[in-house]
Formats: C-alpha cells, sequence, structure tokens
C-alpha cells in the first residue's frame, strides 16, 4: 500500500469539504498571521499602560516563555493532527507557526537579557554558564535558530529536502529542552502542574511521531 | 490599626514606601496558590476571628493567647522595613507591630531553648493551595533564639496603619527584615520553643537552595539565579537596572554581631 494512504483518514472520519476549503481560503493565512500576534499586541500595550501587575519585568519573560512553549506546541501538533484529521491543507500554517515560535523566544531571550541583565553581556554570559536552567533555555534557542534561518522556500531548496527535513528534526530536541527549562524554573516554585502539562502535550506530540516511525518501519 | 514610630535602630527607612496596592495584591501566600496574584484573590476566606496562637514548648509559662490579647500585650509601632523576597525583588513596608522579644520574655524560655519554631494556618477549608502538595503543610518556619529575640524581629498585625489584609498574613505575622521573605511566616498558630534546628517548609522542599539562615546575602547566590541585585517593586522601572542588594538587606549594622565568625557560604 502506497504510503500516503495509510496515512489518511477513513473516509468516514473525514472532514467536511467546507473545512479544507476554509483552510485554503486566501485570508486564512493572513488571519492566522493576526491571531498570532495577538499576544504580542497584548503584551507590548500592557507595558505601555502600566497594565502587568506589580512585577512588568517577570511578567513579561514569563508571558514570552509560555507563549513560546504554546506555538512549540502548536508547530508540532500541525502534522498530527494534518493526518489524523485528514486535513492535507493545515500543512499551510506549519512554517508560520514555526516561525512565531521563534519570534516568542526571541522576545523571551531580549526580555531576559535587557529587563533582568540591563544587557550586561559579560553578566549574560556569566549567567548561562554558571545556570543549568539558563543553559538549556539558550540551548533550546540556538538549535531553533538555524531552523528559522532555513524556513524560507529557497532553503529548502538549497539543503535538499532530505537534508532539510533532518535539520528540522532539531524542533524534537528543542521541545524536550523547552520542557526541562520549565521544570527546573519551576522546581524553585516546587510547582509542577502547569509543566506536566506541557510535557504531556510534547509527550503525546512526540510519541505519535514514534508510533508512525515504528509502523512504518514495520511495514 | 495606629502604631507610634519605632524607636529600635534601624526600624525606620526613610526610603519611598511602596504602593498599598502592590504590597496587597503581588503576595506569595501558597496557602491561598503559588500565583502571586492568588493570594489576593483567594484569602478572603481565610476566617482570623477567633484566633489563638498557641506558644508552648521548651518555656516556663506555656500560653494559648487569643489574638486580642495578642494585639494588647505590647505597644503598636509602625516601622518601615524593606522587603526582600528570595525570587530577586523587593519592597518597602509600613508594619505596624511590636518585637517578638515582648512575647518571648513573656512565656520566660527555659535554659536548653536554643531555636523557635513558627507554624502557620493550614485549613482545607478556607485554603485552596493546600491541595496542592507544593509543600509540606503546614508552613513551618524558623529561627535561632538569638534571632528571634533581635529587636527589629517583628510580630505584625497591620501595615499602612491598617489591620493586615488576610492576603499579607492577618490576623499575625512574622517580619524579620533581614531575611528572604519567606523566613516570615504569615497567619501563625503556633511558636514553639525547641532545643534542636526546626526542620523548614522551604528546607524540606529544597535542602540546596533554601538554607536555615537565609540571610539576604547579595554574595551567596541561589543555585538558578543571582542575589546580586533586586528589582524594587513599583519604583525600578522596566528598563532601569536592577539596584544592588545589600548585605543582610541593609541591617548589617543592627544584625551583624548575630552572625560573627560564621561562615555566610556555608551558613545559607
Amino acid at each position: 500500500m502506497a504510503s500516503s494512504a495509510t496515512h489518511a483518514a477513513p473516509a468516514s472520519r473525514r472532514p467536511p469539504a467546507a473545512v479544507s476549503r476554509g483552510l485554503m481560503h486566501p485570508a486564512a493565512k493572513p488571519l492566522l498571521f493576526a491571531l498570532c500576534l495577538l499576544p504580542f499586541g497584548w503584551l507590548f500595550y500592557g507595558a505601555l499602560t502600566d497594565g502587568l501587575g506589580a512585577n512588568p519585568a517577570e511578567y513579561l519573560i514569563r508571558a514570552t516563555g509560555d507563549w513560546t512553549l504554546r506555538f512549540l506546541c502548536l508547530t508540532l501538533a500541525v502534522t498530527p493532527l494534518r493526518v489524523l484529521a485528514g486535513l492535507p491543507a493545515l500543512a499551510r500554517f506549519r512554517r508560520m507557526l514555526g516561525l512565531f515560535m521563534y519570534f516568542y523566544v526571541v522576545l523571551h531571550l531580549v526580555s531576559y537579557a535587557w529587563f533582568d541583565m540591563g544587557f550586561d553581556v559579560s553578566e549574560i554570559a556569566r549567567d548561562i554558564a554558571k545556570r543549568p536552567f539558563i543553559l538549556v533555555g539558550f540551548a533550546a534557542f540556538l538549535l531553533l535558530t538555524p531552523l528559522a534561518a532555513t524556513s524560507f522556500n529557497r532553503a529548502v531548496k538549497a539543503l535538499g529536502a532530505k537534508r532539510w527535513q533532518a535539520l528540522h528534526k532539531l524542533v524534537y530536541a528543542v521541545a524536550g529542552l523547552a520542557v526541562l527549562h520549565f521544570f527546573w524554573m519551576r522546581a524553585g516554585k516546587n510547582d509542577f502542574a502547569e509543566v506536566a502539562v506541557y510535557a504531556a502535550i510534547l509527550a503525546v506530540l512526540l510519541g505519535w511521531r514514534v508510533l508512525q516511525w515504528a509502523k512504518r518501519k514495520r511495514a | 490599626l495606629p502604631g507610634t514610630r519605632s524607636a529600635v535602630a534601624g526600624a525606620v527607612t526613610m526610603e519611598k514606601v511602596t504602593d498599598y496596592k502592590d504590597a496587597a495584591s503581588y503576595n506569595n501566600f501558597y496557602e491561598f496558590g503559588t500565583d502571586k496574584a492568588d493570594p489576593a484573590r483567594n484569602a478572603h476566606t481565610l476566617k482570623t476571628t477567633p484566633w489563638t496562637v498557641e506558644v508552648d514548648g521548651l518555656v516556663k509559662k506555656p500560653a494559648k493567647y487569643a489574638i486580642e490579647d495578642l494585639l494588647k500585650l505590647s505597644a503598636q509601632e509602625e516601622r518601615i522595613y524593606r522587603l526582600r523576597c528570595v525570587e530577586g525583588w523587593s519592597m518597602v513596608i509600613p508594619w505596624v507591630g511590636y518585637s517578638l522579644a515582648r512575647l518571648i520574655e513573656k512565656v520566660e524560655p527555659l535554659g536548653n531553648a536554643k531555636y523557635v519554631e513558627f507554624i502557620t494556618q493550614a485549613d482545607r477549608a478556607t485554603m485552596p493551595g493546600l491541595r496542592a502538595s507544593v509543600l509540606d503543610w503546614p508552613y513551618a518556619e524558623g529561627l535561632r533564639l538569638d534571632e528571634a529575640m533581635h529587636p527589629l524581629t517583628l510580630l505584625a498585625f497591620g501595615m499602612y496603619g491598617e489591620v493586615l489584609p488576610n492576603q499579607n498574613g492577618a490576623p499575625v505575622r512574622l517580619v524579620v527584615p533581614w531575611k528572604y521573605g519567606f523566613k516570615s511566616g504569615k497567619s501563625i498558630v503556633r511558636i514553639r520553643f525547641t532545643e534542636q534546628e526546626p526542620r523548614t517548609a522551604w528546607n524540606k522542599a529544597a535542602a540546596n537552595e533554601y538554607g536555615f539562615y537565609s540571610n539576604v546575602n547579595p554574595n551567596v547566590d541561589h543555585p538558578r539565579w543571582s542575589q546580586a541585585t533586586e528589582r524594587r517593586i513599583g519604583e525600578d522601572g522596566l528598563f532601569a537596572k536592577k539596584r544592588k542588594t545589600l548585605m543582610f538587606n541593609g541591617y548589617e549594622a543592627q544584625v551583624g554581631q548575630l552572625y560573627a565568625g560564621m561562615d555566610l557560604k556555608k551558613n545559607y
């Protein structure tokens, strides 16, 4: 059996054609783009209007970290959802979601470097070397950078699909590092409820890929 | 709750007082949730009357104090203290209360009493945070007897001239201004004198991060962040550089001698 057929959902579970048509609508991408910018707009507005509580620096650093994790989950959810729901059109949005994850991780890093460290480069370097929790977060950012840099079509062509795909598997390592970073951060509060939620979501999304891989290997 | 300006050395800083709104809405009080907005949202359920504080252990005169009697035990003073949280932020808060020493003198500690343990309220019916096993409830803290006897160690009943809001530890809490904030237990129900160093809640949760002393010390970093600087809430703007943290939170002249000869890196 061709692999595309094994990936497709049974006809009975196929979503109505209207959903696919909606996903292919020319306004779908701009709409998603605007949605992805909402958290940024809300944080920016809050920062300008003193609406981020008693400790706006902490709020911005945490919120941008939270949104990075959320976009990581969304990006990794695209492929399982596309296959399970039989919605090939979903693939159109994966790159944008991935790039927004990078956008929020850059904001996260800049918030930390600016509001926490006052852009003191030697201080930041010392902090990264000294604290495993910062080191792991920084490593995740470094691993994401080549992925963001090779996200445009020409880069895919230049690398070749195989190599490009192999490179972009780094996002799985990023998922592990991101959860570890969050876990260590919350270890101070001894409060792992939210960490567990993200870890569970990412475990399901990565676990599904492992299952697919095992199935393909058996076939 | 009126208090006359304290005459204790170092008890009234001239720094700008933090807005009441920030002091009463940005709190760590895990019994009401771990988010700093949770206590202000959830602590309305705390029932502060009737309230008794049991004082026992190695003392000649153990007693149960009704909150009304505790309030009248000594003259209420206003003290304006810096508060430095272990998380790296700080406030300046006008507290109302009196030196814990006044209460300690009343119960007359025995010769073998070396430490004081503070146990705080843990009521499942009114404290939603207790459902999470974040800490080993009830929240317990401790001081060495000489630290507890220090005139700056405050038994507080109010702040900003008013009775303590629930989220700030009503009806009675401790304030030890030269130690990180978590050393100052909120909503205290029991004070016990012991010979052994008491186990404290945060030390039980993460011994490598939170020691028994937990004196504010810019030279000893928390394993996951620096303690050299702090952000003053409501004052140091988003883009301002953080201010330097002072040894013993600026109370070195008053409390430094308590730790003479001690290795503060080891006794963090």
